[in-house]
C-alpha cells in the first residue's frame, strides 16, 4: 500500500512541475495523442476525453513562476491569472497543447481567448458560453448545443471523434472522481484532521495535469492511506473558505490559513471539478444528460446569474450549516471581479445570519502570509471565545 | 560665438547642454531641482555657461601642461562660487538665529553659526585645494548640508547649544538661498580665481579672451517633466521622449532601443537610425519598479541609495521577489530578513524585479534591438545593469548594450540637438 | 465663450434628457412602470412598446461622473465594503442609491419596476443588477445574449436569444406592465430606429473629411447619448437626428471643424482614432487636451458599445425579434479581441488616421483585458505608433492629468517628428 507522505510527494510533484512532465509524458506514450488545456472554473472535461484527448487544467504559474513576457500584455489593474498563463504559454510550456477551452468565468478570461486566437493560430481555441437561463427548454437546448459543437470539433482536432458510447464512458468515469472528491469532502468535514486541507488540495490540483483515470486510483490510494493513518485531532475553529475559485491561492496561504488554528472544512479551490454536485446519468443521450446535469446540478457560484432573490443572502448560511463551519473566511484573489462584486452580497448575508467573517485578498504569487497569518490566527481565536460563551 | 541651449527639469535634477555652432558639446551644467523651477534652470544654465568658458579656454591651449594650470584654474573658480553661496547661506542663517524665538538661545546660536560656517569655509579651501579632490555631490545643498550638521553635531555636544535648533535654522534657510537669485557665473568669480592661482600671464591672457568671447544663444528647447513650466515659448518645448531618443542616438548613433529609468517614470523608447522616435512606451499608472523604489528600499535598509547595487553585486544567488509594489516593498522586505534570507540575496533579487518591469515596458514598444542604450539614474547601479543584460540576453539575444558616464545629460543633449536643428545653424 | 456655437442639436438633447428625468422622477404617481437596463443590448424599442420608461444606470454614472459627484458615490460604496478593485460604475450607481438616489439632474430616481439584464459582453453588468436586486426587492429578468467569441453570431445563438425573448423577457415585461405584448408597435418603432441609425452613420461617416466636421470620440458620445439609451425608435430620438445630420452636413459643406468646448476646432493638425471609453469626472479637461493640441479623433470604438451601425447593421422591423438580437449580439462590448482588432486598423486606414490612442480604463475588465495585445497587432498591420494611457471611468482619484498630457504630448510629437523625418 502507497503511504500518506508518498501520494502527497507525487501530487506534489505534479503541482510544482511547470513543464507539465505528466500530460507530456502521456501524449509521448501513445501515437496522434492530443491534450486539450481548460481554464478556470468550468468545463465539460467528459467531452474532451471522450474525444480522446487528455484535458489539463491551466492555472496559471502561482508563485513558482517568474513572470518576464505576461506583464507586457496586461495592465497592473487585472488580477495575475492571466499574466502567468500568458507565460507559461510566451516560455513555450503549453507548447504541448493542441486546443484551449475559456469558459465564461469573467471578461478577463473571455478576452483571453481571443488573444489565444491571435497568438496562437494553430490552437483550437473555443470560447465556452456557459447557459445563464436555467429553465431546461431554452438554456439546456443551448448548451447541448454547445456540447455537441465542442464534440465535433474536438473530434476534429483529435481525429477520435466520440460517439455516445464513448461519451457515456467518459461521464461514467467522471461520475467516479467526482463521487470520490464529494467522498474526500465528506471525509474532511467530518474529521479535518485525517485530511489536512494542504494535502487535499495538492491531490486535486495533481488531478487537473493527470489522466483522470490515474486521479481515480490516486484518490483511492489517498484513501485508504487516511483510514490507516488518521493523523491528530487538534483544538481549532472550523471554517470555510469563500472567493478563491478561479485564480488559486499560493500553496503557503492555505498552509498559513489552517496552521494558524483554523481548520477548512469547505471551500471553493478548484471548484471546477466538482461543478456539477451529482452524477450525470448515463442511461439515455449522453450529450443531452451532460447538459441537463450542468443545468440541474450546477453548484451556486460568483460566475453563474443567481435566480434566486434570496441566493445570494442565504448561501453562506446553507454553507455554514451543511459544513458545522464556525465562520468564513472570504479570500479573493486581487481584481477578481466574480469574487469581489459577490463579497458584498455574501458578506451582507452571512452578517446578517450572525455568521463571523473576515476578508482578504491574495494573489496567486504572494509571498508575503504574515498579515494572512494574523488575522485568520485572530479570527481562529475570536471564533473559539464565542463559541465557548 | 552663436550657440544653442538645451534645458531637462528632471523631478530630481535640472540639466542644461550647450553646444556650438559645430553642433559640438560646449558645455554642461547640472543642479538639484527645487520649487521654483526658473531658478533651477537659471543655476543649471549658469553652470552649462561656466563649463562652456572654460572649454573656450581649453580649446586654446593643447598643451597637456596647461591643462593642469586650467585644473586649478577651475578648483580655484570652485572655491570662489563656493564660498561665495556660504557666505549668503551663512548670513541668512545668522540673520535667522539672531531673531530665534527663544530669546535666550539667540546669542549661542549666532556664535555657533559664525564658527560652523567659518569651519565650513575653511574646509572647503581645503577641499579645492587638493590636486585630484574627492568625489563628492555636485549640489550646493548636498555638500553645505553634510558639513553643516556634521560640524553643528560637534559645537553642540561641546558648548551645549541645542543640536534641534541650529538644524532647524538650516532648514528652514536652505530653501530660501537655493530660490533666490546668486552670482554663480563665470563673470563674477573668474577675477577672484585668477588671483587665486597668481594671475599666470599665459592664462590671465586666455582668460581675458575667453571672456570677451560673445557667446550667442540663438536658440533653446526645453524638455523633462517640468517642460510646462519652463521659461520658454510651446514651440520650443519637446517632450522627454523625443530629446531623450534624440540624445541617445547622438551619444550611440547605432541606438535603436532606448531604456531610461528615472525617479518618477521608466521609458522605453525605439528610434530609427536617424535618432527619431518611432515607438515609445512608458510606465503605467502604478510607479512599481522605478528608481523611487530603489529610494524606499534604500530608506528601509537604512543605507545609501548608491550602495545598493554594489552590495546586491556581492550575492551569489538572488531571492525570487514577486512584488515591486512601492507600498509592500518595506513589508516584503522584512518579512524576507525575518525569514533569514541575506540582504544581499534580497537587494538582487529587488534589483530583477526593477528589470523585470522595465522588460515590459520594452517589449510593450516593440522589445529591444541591437543597439540598446540604457540611461537615467538606475543605469548608474551595477546591479540593475547586470539584471538588465542578464535578462536582455535571455530573451533577446547577445545585444551591445550602451551606458554612458553623462547619461544623465541624455534628455538635455536631444533638447539642445532639436534647437541646434531648428536653428538652423 | 463656446455657448454661442453650441449646436443646436445639444440644446436639443438636454431638454430631452431633463424631460425623460423629469418623467421618470414622477413614474411613482404616474404609475409609469420603470425598467432599469444597460446600453450595450438595450432593448429600447421592445421596453417602450409596452409603454414603460428605460432607465440606464451607466447614464446615471456617467453624468455623475461629469457633474463631479461621482467621487463621493463611489466612497460611500468601498464604505459599505465594495472592494477598491471592482467597477466605479456599479460603485457610483450603489453609493447614489445609498445617498438619496437623487440623480445626475437633480431629480429623485424611481425604484425600477422590473431590472432588465441583458448581459452583453459585461461580466459586471450581471454582478451589478443581482446588487440591485438586492437593494430593490424587485422582479429580474435574465437575457443571456453570446459572446461572438467566434467572431460572428451563430444561427443558433440567435434563436436561444428570441426564444428568451418569447419566453421569458416579454413575459416579464407583460407582467409588470399589464400590456399585452404589441408586434405592430415594435416595428413601428424599430422603422423609425433604423432611420436614425442612418442619420446617425452619416454623422460618423463625415469623419472622413479633412477638416473632420465631428469629434468622433469626445463630440460623439453626445452624438450617440439618445440611441444608446431611452430614445432610440422614438419620435423625439428620430427628430434629433435628422437635426443633428443636418448641422453636421452643414459645417462639412462650410469646410468647418467640429465645436469643442473650447471653441471650433477647423484647423485640425492630427487625426486620431481613438479605443476605449473616456474618463468621465475630467472629461472637459480630457477634451481640451487633445484640442489644445489641434487633434481631432476620427473614428472610435467606444461610441460602438450601444451598436456598430457604421458597419451596416440596421434596426430591422420585418424580422422585430431576430433584429433584437443581431443588434445585443453585434454590440462592441459584445465582440471578440480579433474583431476589436480588424475594427481599430479598418478605422485607421478609411479614416486616414495619424495615429490610434488606447484609453485603458482600470474599472472595465471586458475592454482592458487585452488591450495591450491589440495595440501591438495594430501597431503591425498599420505601421502606425499607437499611444497608451490610463484613467477610469468615474472615479477621479484616478485620473492623472499631468501623467496623460505628458503622454499625449509626446505622442503627438513623435508624430511630428516623423512626419518631419518624411519630408526630409
Amino acid at each position: 500500500m502507497i503511504s500518506r507522505a508518498g501520494i502527497v510527494d507525487w501530487a506534489l510533484g505534479i503541482f510544482e512541475d511547470l513543464e507539465f512532465g505528466a500530460a507530456r509524458a502521456w501524449l509521448a506514450e501513445g501515437p496522434g495523442r492530443k491534450a486539450c488545456g481548460y481554464l478556470p472554473v468550468y468545463a465539460p472535461r467528459e467531452v474532451v476525453h471522450a474525444s480522446g484527448m487528455l484535458a489539463v487544467g491551466i492555472h496559471g504559474g502561482g508563485d513558482r513562476l517568474e513572470i518576464i513576457k505576461g506583464d507586457a500584455f496586461y495592465q497592473s489593474y487585472i488580477c495575475h491569472l492571466p499574466r502567468s498563463v500568458i507565460e507559461l504559454a510566451q516560455t513555450g510550456r503549453l507548447d504541448f497543447l493542441s486546443a484551449m477551452l475559456f469558459p465564461s468565468t469573467c471578461d478577463v478570461i473571455r478576452n483571453l481567448s481571443g488573444m489565444w486566437q491571435v497568438l496562437y493560430p494553430d490552437v483550437y481555441v473555443r470560447y465556452l458560453e456557459l447557459p445563464q437561463v436555467q429553465d431546461q427548454a431554452t438554456g439546456g437546448a443551448f448548451w447541448e448545443g454547445e456540447l455537441r459543437l465542442l464534440l465535433r470539433e474536438l473530434g476534429r482536432v483529435s481525429g477520435r471523434p466520440a460517439d455516445d458510447a464513448s461519451l457515456a464512458e467518459s461521464i461514467a468515469l467522471y461520475n467516479t472522481a467526482r463521487g470520490l472528491i464529494r467522498e474526500l469532502y465528506r471525509m474532511r468535514r467530518e474529521a479535518p484532521w485525517t485530511v489536512p486541507t494542504e494535502e487535499l488540495y495538492l491531490l486535486m490540483r495533481a488531478g487537473e495535469g493527470v489522466p483522470v483515470e490515474t486521479f481515480i486510483e490516486k484518490a483511492r490510494a489517498y484513501m485508504s492511506a487516511v483510514e490507516a493513518e488518521p493523523g491528530q485531532r487538534k483544538d481549532r475553529s472550523r471554517v470555510i473558505v469563500v472567493g478563491a475559485f478561479c485564480e488559486q491561492p499560493p500553496l503557503g496561504l492555505i498552509k498559513t490559513i489552517e496552521r494558524a488554528g483554523c481548520y477548512v472544512v469547505d471551500d471553493d479551490f478548484l471548484l471546477g471539478n466538482r461543478f456539477l454536485d451529482t452524477d450525470v446519468s448515463t442511461d439515455n443521450d449522453p450529450v443531452r444528460a451532460l447538459a441537463g446535469g450542468f443545468l440541474r446540478h450546477a453548484v451556486s457560484s460568483s460566475i453563474m446569474f443567481e435566480p434566486d432573490p434570496e441566493g445570494k443572502r442565504n448561501l453562506m448560511r446553507q454553507r455554514v450549516q451543511a459544513a458545522r463551519a464556525d465562520g468564513v473566511i472570504f479570500a479573493a484573489p486581487s481584481f477578481c471581479d466574480p469574487a469581489l462584486l459577490d463579497r458584498a452580497m455574501l458578506r451582507a448575508g452571512a452578517e446578517a445570519d450572525g455568521i463571523p467573517c473576515i476578508a482578504f485578498k491574495y494573489a496567486e504569487n504572494s509571498a508575503q502570509f504574515q498579515q494572512f497569518r494574523e488575522q485568520a490566527g485572530t479570527f481562529a481565536d475570536s471564533m473559539k471565545l464565542w463559541g465557548d460563551s | 560665438m552663436r550657440c544653442v541651449v538645451g534645458v531637462d527639469l528632471g523631478s530630481t535634477t535640472t540639466k542644461a547642454v550647450i553646444l556650438d555652432e559645430t553642433g559640438r558639446i560646449l558645455g554642461r551644467g547640472i543642479t538639484n531641482s527645487r520649487s521654483n523651477y526658473d531658478q533651477a534652470v537659471g543655476v543649471a544654465r549658469t553652470e552649462a555657461f561656466v563649463a562652456a568658458r572654460f572649454e573656450l579656454l581649453r580649446r586654446e591651449f593643447e598643451e597637456a601642461a596647461v591643462e593642469s594650470e586650467l585644473g586649478k584654474l577651475l578648483r580655484a573658480f570652485r572655491t570662489e562660487q563656493t564660498l561665495h553661496q556660504l557666505r549668503r547661506l551663512g548670513e541668512i542663517i545668522v540673520a535667522e538665529a539672531a531673531v530665534h524665538r527663544l530669546e535666550e538661545a539667540r546669542e549661542g546660536l549666532v556664535g555657533a553659526v559664525r564658527e560652523i560656517f567659518q569651519k565650513i569655509g575653511e574646509e572647503e579651501e581645503e577641499h579645492f585645494a587638493m590636486e585630484d579632490p574627492p568625489k563628492r555631490s555636485a549640489f550646493f545643498r548636498d555638500l553645505a548640508g553634510s558639513a553643516y550638521t556634521r560640524l553643528a553635531e560637534e559645537v553642540s555636544r561641546r558648548d551645549g547649544i541645542s543640536f534641534e535648533q541650529l538644524l532647524g535654522l538650516y532648514d528652514k534657510t536652505i530653501i530660501k538661498v537655493e530660490n533666490e537669485p546668486l552670482e554663480l557665473s563665470f563673470m563674477d568669480h573668474i577675477g577672484g580665481a585668477l588671483e587665486r592661482v597668481g594671475r599666470p600671464p599665459g592664462i590671465a591672457r586666455a582668460v581675458e579672451r575667453a571672456v570677451q568671447a560673445e557667446m550667442v544663444e540663438v536658440s533653446g528647447v526645453g524638455t523633462g517633466y517640468g517642460r510646462a513650466r519652463l521659461p520658454f515659448p510651446k514651440e520650443q518645448i519637446r517632450s522627454e521622449i523625443l530629446c531623450h531618443g534624440l540624445g541617445a542616438h547622438a551619444m550611440f548613433p547605432g541606438t535603436r532601443t532606448v531604456l531610461d529609468i528615472g525617479g518618477q517614470d521608466t521609458k522605453a523608447i525605439q528610434v530609427d537610425d536617424h535618432g527619431i522616435v518611432t515607438g515609445f512606451q512608458m510606465n503605467d499608472r502604478c510607479a512599481a519598479g522605478c528608481g523611487r523604489y530603489l529610494g524606499y528600499i534604500a530608506d528601509e535598509m537604512n543605507i545609501g541609495l548608491h550602495e545598493l547595487g554594489p552590495l546586491a553585486e556581492t550575492s551569489k544567488r538572488a531571492v525570487k521577489i514577486n512584488s515591486t509594489c512601492t507600498v509592500f516593498a518595506g513589508a516584503e522586505l522584512r518579512e524576507r530578513l525575518s525569514l533569514g534570507e541575506k540582504r544581499e540575496d534580497i537587494l538582487r533579487g529587488l534589483h530583477r524585479a526593477i528589470i523585470l518591469r522595465a522588460m515590459s515596458l520594452l517589449a510593450r514598444s516593440g522589445g529591444v534591438s541591437d543597439e540598446f542604450t540604457f540611461t537615467g539614474g538606475v543605469a548608474n547601479n551595477p546591479a540593475a545593469v547586470r539584471a538588465l543584460r542578464d535578462l536582455v540576453g535571455e530573451n533577446y539575444g547577445e545585444k551591445k548594450l550602451n551606458i554612458s558616464p553623462d547619461s544623465i545629460y541624455t534628455g538635455a543633449l536631444g533638447a539642445a540637438l532639436f534647437a541646434y536643428r531648428g536653428a538652423g545653424l | 465663450m463656446a455657448t454661442a456655437n453650441k449646436d443646436r442639436s445639444m440644446e436639443l438633447q438636454k431638454q430631452m434628457i431633463a424631460d425623460h428625468y423629469k418623467r421618470l422622477e414622477a413614474a411613482p404617481e404616474t404609475g409609469e412602470p420603470v425598467v432599469y437596463t444597460f446600453v450595450p443590448g438595450n432593448l429600447t424599442e421592445l421596453i417602450r412598446s409596452f409603454d414603460a420608461l428605460p432607465l440606464l444606470p451607466e447614464i446615471n454614472a456617467l453624468q455623475s461622473g461629469m457633474r463631479g459627484k461621482s467621487g463621493e458615490f463611489v466612497v460611500a460604496a468601498e464604505k459599505m465594503g465594495h472592494s477598491e478593485d471592482v467597477c466605479t460604475y456599479v460603485k457610483c450607481d450603489i453609493g447614489m442609491a445609498k445617498s438619496g438616489n437623487v440623480g445626475p439632474t437633480g431629480t429623485r430616481l424611481p425604484k425600477p419596476d422590473l431590472l432588465l439584464l441583458s448581459y452583453t459582453g459585461c461580466y459586471t453588468f450581471m454582478k451589478w443588477f443581482e446588487l440591485l436586486r438586492e437593494e430593490y426587492k424587485c422582479p429580474t429578468v435574465f437575457l443571456h445574449v453570446p459572446y461572438q467569441g467566434d467572431g460572428s453570431l451563430a444561427p443558433e445563438h440567435r434563436e436561444y436569444f428570441v426564444k428568451q425573448l418569447k419566453e421569458s423577457v416579454i413575459p416579464a415585461l407583460e407582467k409588470v406592465t399589464g400590456r399585452k405584448y404589441d408586434e405592430e408597435r415594435l416595428r413601428a418603432s424599430l422603422r423609425l430606429s433604423a432611420k436614425s441609425e442612418d442619420d446617425l452613420v452619416a454623422v460618423l461617416h463625415s469623419a472622413k473629411k479633412k477638416p473632420s466636421p465631428i469629434d468622433a470620440y469626445f463630440g460623439a458620445v453626445y452624438y450617440v447619448g439618445p440611441i444608446f439609451s431611452a430614445f432610440r425608435g422614438t419620435a423625439e430620438g428620430s427628430e434629433y437626428y435628422r437635426s443633428l445630420r443636418a448641422e453636421v452636413e452643414e459645417r462639412a459643406a462650410a469646410g468647418l471643424g467640429p465645436v469643442t468646448p473650447e471653441g471650433p476646432l477647423d484647423d485640425q493638425k492630427y487625426r486620431l482614432v481613438v479605443e476605449g471609453p473616456p474618463n468621465w469626472t475630467h472629461f472637459r479637461e480630457f477634451w481640451k487636451m487633445f484640442s489644445d493640441e489641434k487633434a481631432v479623433v476620427v473614428a472610435s470604438t467606444y461610441t460602438k458599445v450601444g451598436g456598430t451601425y457604421d458597419f451596416g447593421f440596421r434596426h430591422d422591423p420585418d424580422d422585430p425579434l431576430g433584429t433584437l438580437a443581431d443588434y445585443c449580439g453585434g454590440c462592441y462590448t459584445n465582440l471578440n479581441i480579433p474583431s476589436r482588432i480588424d475594427m481599430l486598423v479598418k478605422y485607421i486606414q478609411e479614416y486616414e488616421a495619424d495615429g490610434f490612442l488606447i484609453n485603458s480604463v482600470k474599472s472595465c475588465n471586458s475592454f482592458s483585458a487585452g488591450q495591450l495585445l491589440m495595440l501591438r497587432e495594430v501597431e503591425q498591420r498599420t505601421g502606425c505608433p499607437g499611444a497608451f494611457i490610463e484613467s477610469d471611468l468615474v472615479d477621479p482619484r484616478y485620473f492623472s492629468a499631468a501623467n496623460i498630457r505628458n503622454r499625449l504630448e509626446s505622442y503627438l510629437q513623435m508624430i511630428d517628428a516623423r512626419r518631419a523625418e518624411r519630408v526630409r
